[in-house]
């Protein structure tokens, strides 16, 4: 009886998804509710009392929830096509450069990984290099890469093909120090296991070392989806690239004063490319990868 | 017997778990006499670590009271009335040896130099003199555990909970420290309630063993051990601590005639944790 | 020879783990000037152009040209990511010690905080711009400082709650109250968390003191050096302000690490074995 109880509760879990998954969409809308009541409460406070600290609210800087909202299905400009029509074209052409930067990235931070993890000295001299790139700012860069990168590509990449390569700069390096973490994570018992078998360093590598190192490389790919995402928005802006959504933020910025809804409006959609990318990787990640669950107190 | 002449009394104690209706201890009633040493043994699930949580306030029971020294069980934790020792040592890593042992010094608000005094004098007695600066995690498992059980002797509690202290040591050095522990107990004096898997330390230490069976964990039976003091390695030889030994094995195979007795290495059901 | 004996073996430690300290550094040290030798070389040999990558001697001259106001850039910007690290990660950590408080509230919004990380905040430069105004320093500390709420918040938070159950057993036998349970095992448990976050956050409030610099900004800032040089063709100047920005950035990072050195000095990860 308390063993069944005790394999029921074990299998409680996945048995009972639904429930949870209901729950928690209930709860998001909710929040999100919450999310926009606090913004317009403010908002109607902010604009009775003018507040002007930490910056004035007024309609400008704060527009209406439903005027962001209700932007999108407006014509974006006389007789146009529907703000979120011109939008949605924009996140596709942006999500083309991060899919694209994220594989990139993703598996040349792999590569450095596995290279590095093959020797102390190649990590003695370039890990501190690997850590140091991400401080160099790539938003100066950029302008160069494409310079340096466009030339070079096939005409069906030229323009956004140098963007992926800047989207894979931001990629890379999550993956490459959280793998390498999670290639030095196998047992030292397992691989000693290996050695009996006389297996060589190649398939110690391939069959215990890499396993190991996934659950890692997934916690990074977490962080680096949506760093790609921020990646190709960073790369088109100095890129004069005007079809992804760097583009339509330039654009809305400069006419900010006149419509402020269009600029919060592009925004809304960026947040969501970042969360579906992200999202992307998470339910691979579940599919994928059985976890221990977390010790949480 | 006088409720207030006993360190521990435990009257008709029930304790069902609502998540994954567990019934986890039933009807229990035991009491522990001022300076007694009381092993609990049984199979996983039986619920022993279970019992010595409540007896602690860390859990509550379902039905039933705990006094502890003639008060209930919440007082005495919050009157620091017993120590504690778990499985594993629970040190915490960003403190030395020294001020793990002077942790519970410090929250009773003991001053700085009595809490010195009292941390060289608790070294010397689990044989650690020279090691308080060290970090935990620098120390070998005994080690560790022998840190721990001087943190629980430090404000001289009249009991010490011990929940298989033991359990994750090697045989050597587990009999050592079992040696130990008697010495301790009996320089201090205090009452221990003690929590084990193995048979031959249950007999060995205690002056009762409390066997219990499983599902619901449920008293089996109790075993008064009459083998001389001061105990030592000759002790393990007597023919009394094999006929002892054999008694206590009965009593486990007639509480749960189909169940093996699982061996030291088992990890024991911890329902208590999901309560938090 | 000291006549104080006991001061000859730190001594003699420190020395050993200085020198051990050298040859961790080394191979670093030749990746670096070998790197910048190969760059040297490939741009003279090659003749590459100069819009394309001038070489590292250029860019040395130019820097130490025009070091004065490269430098007040420097700290200019700077001191934008600063004020925004501060707040930021001030507010992160104030936010997640309430949620750590409320374990049941914060279960069910940390998968939002995650996914909010997810957010190309980048792209909310302009609209603190708009915020504060392009040219005062607090838009570019206010994107600074949303840049690293997140990442500090979750990690501290994870830090917080993730403590074995058995160590706040012990606290609650020794009748210890939330407070001090806190104080004593929540929160030394959470710093190697918070200070992995810290170290992110000083990256990114680099970059987000840049980026918005990158869309309206302050003569003097480092990211309109930046985007006004390459615009005019001065390449060198636009890589020695690259530079510069890499050396704060490396800087800012280098010392979050040693304050976490100190800190933790217990912790087995901030000694070598």
């Amino acid at each position: 009886m308390a063993s069944a109880a005790a394999v029921q509760r074990g299998v409680e879990p996945r048995g009972a998804q639904i429930g949870p998954a209901l729950r928690s969409a209930g709860l998001s809308v909710l929040i999100l509710a919450v999310l926009c009541a606090v913004w317009e409460a403010y908002k109607w406070l902010g604009e009775r009392t003018e507040i002007r600290w930490p910056f004035p609210v007024n309609e400008r800087t704060m527009p209406h929830v439903h005027d962001m909202v209700g932007q999108l299905f407006e014509p974006s400009r006389r007789n146009g096509p529907l703000l979120i029509d011109v939008l949605l074209d924009a996140a596709a052409f942006t999500a083309r450069e991060a899919a694209v930067g994220f594989v990139l990235g993703a598996s040349v931070g792999f590569l450095i990984a596995v290279a590095l993890s093959q020797s102390r000295l190649l990590q003695r001299g370039f890990l501190p290099y690997i850590v140091a790139s991400q401080t160099v700012p790539i938003l100066a860069i950029a302008p160069m890469v494409v310079v340096w990168v466009n030339p070079k590509l096939p005409e069906s990449l030229a323009g956004w093909g140098a963007v992926a390569v800047i989207s894979a700069y931001l990629t890379f390096f999550p993956v490459t120090i959280n793998t390498l973490r999670g290639l030095q994570s196998a047992d030292p018992r397992a691989v000693e296991l290996m050695r009996s078998y006389a297996a060589s360093r190649w398939e110690i590598l391939w069959k215990l070392r890499v396993p190991a190192s996934f659950p890692f490389l997934f916690s990074a790919l977490k962080i680096s989806a949506p760093a790609a995402v921020v990646g190709a928005i960073i790369g088109e802006l100095p890129s004069s690239i005007q079809d992804g959504l760097a583009g339509a933020i330039l654009n809305f910025n400069q006419y900010y004063v006149s419509s402020p809804p269009s600029l919060w409006a592009t925004n809304i959609v960026a947040a969501a490319l970042g969360i579906a990318f992200f999202a992307v990787v998470a339910i691979a990640e579940k599919l994928l990868v059985r976890r221990a669950p977390e010790n949480v107190a | 017997m006088n409720a207030t002449s006993v360190a521990v009394a435990i009257r008709q104690l029930s304790k069902r778990f609502e998540r994954g209706n567990v019934q986890a201890l039933e009807t229990i009633d035991l009491d522990v006499r001022p300076g007694e040493f009381v092993s609990l043994i049984g199979p996983s699930g039986c619920g022993k670590s279970t019992l010595l949580r409540i007896i602690g306030d860390l859990i509550q029971p379902t039905e039933g009271s705990v006094l502890v020294n003639g008060k209930p069980a919440r007082q005495a934790r919050i009157d620091r009335d017993y120590g504690i020792v778990f499985q594993d040592a629970v040190l915490y890593d960003w403190r030395t040896v020294a001020r793990n042992i002077s942790l519970p010094l410090e929250l009773a608000g003991v001053d700085r130099r009595r809490r010195d005094a009292r941390v060289r004098e608790m070294l010397e007695l689990v044989e650690l003199t020279g090691f308080e600066k060290h970090h935990p995690w620098q120390l070998s498992g005994g080690m560790q555990q022998r840190v721990s059980i001087a943190r629980a002797l430090s404000f001289s509690p009249a009991l010490l909970l011990m929940d298989e202290p033991f359990g994750a040591l090697d045989e050597m050095t587990r009999e050592r420290l079992n040696n130990e522990l008697l010495q301790i107990w009996q320089e201090t004096g205090s009452t221990v309630v003690f929590v084990t898997h193995s048979i031959a330390e249950s007999v060995f230490l205690s002056t009762r063993v409390v066997v219990m069976s499983a599902r619901p964990g449920r008293i089996a039976g109790i075993v008064e051990i009459d083998l001389p003091q001061p105990r030592g390695p000759e002790t393990r030889e007597s023919p009394r601590f094999a006929e002892h030994i054999t008694e206590v094995r009965r009593l486990l195979r007639k509480g749960h005639a189909d169940e093996a007795i699982e061996g030291d290495t088992e990890v024991p059901l911890y329902v208590a944790e999901e309560g938090l | 020879m000291s006549a104080v004996g006991v001061a000859e073996i730190p001594r003699g430690a420190l020395g050993r783990r200085v020198g051990r300290k050298l040859t961790d550094w080394l191979p670093a040290a030749v990746v670096l000037v070998g790197g910048i030798l190969l760059w040297e070389g490939l741009v003279r040999g090659l003749d590459v152009q100069r819009f394309l990558l001038p070489a590292p001697s250029a860019i040395l001259d130019t820097l130490w040209e025009r070091r004065s106001e490269l430098f007040d850039a420097g700290i200019y910007t700077f001191s934008e990511a600063f004020g925004g690290f501060v707040v930021g990660c001030t507010l992160a950590v104030l936010a997640a010690i309430v949620l750590a408080r409320f374990r049941r509230l914060a279960r069910s919004l940390l998968p939002f905080a995650i996914a909010a990380n997810a957010v190309p905040i980048i792209a909310f430069a302009p609209i603190t711009n708009q915020w504060f105004g392009p040219l005062e320093k607090t838009s570019k500390m206010a994107i600074a400082a949303i840049l690293v709420f997140f990442p500090v918040l979750v990690n501290t938070l994870r830090g917080l709650t993730s403590v074995r159950p058995s160590s706040i057993e012990l606290m609650r036998s020794y009748a210890a109250g939330e407070v001090e349970i806190f104080r004593r095992v929540r929160l030394p448990n959470a710093l190697p968390y918070l200070f992995s976050a810290l170290k992110v956050a000083t990256v990114l409030a680099m970059i987000g003191a840049i980026v918005g610099e990158y869309f309206l900004s302050s003569q003097e800032a480092l990211g309109f050096q930046i985007r006004n040089s390459a615009a005019l063709f001065q390449f060198e100047v636009a890589w020695a302000a690259i530079v510069v920005a890499s050396v704060l950035g490396i800087l800012f990072y280098a010392s979050v690490a040693l304050v976490e050195r100190l800190t933790m000095s217990w912790h087995p990860s901030t000694r070598g074995e």
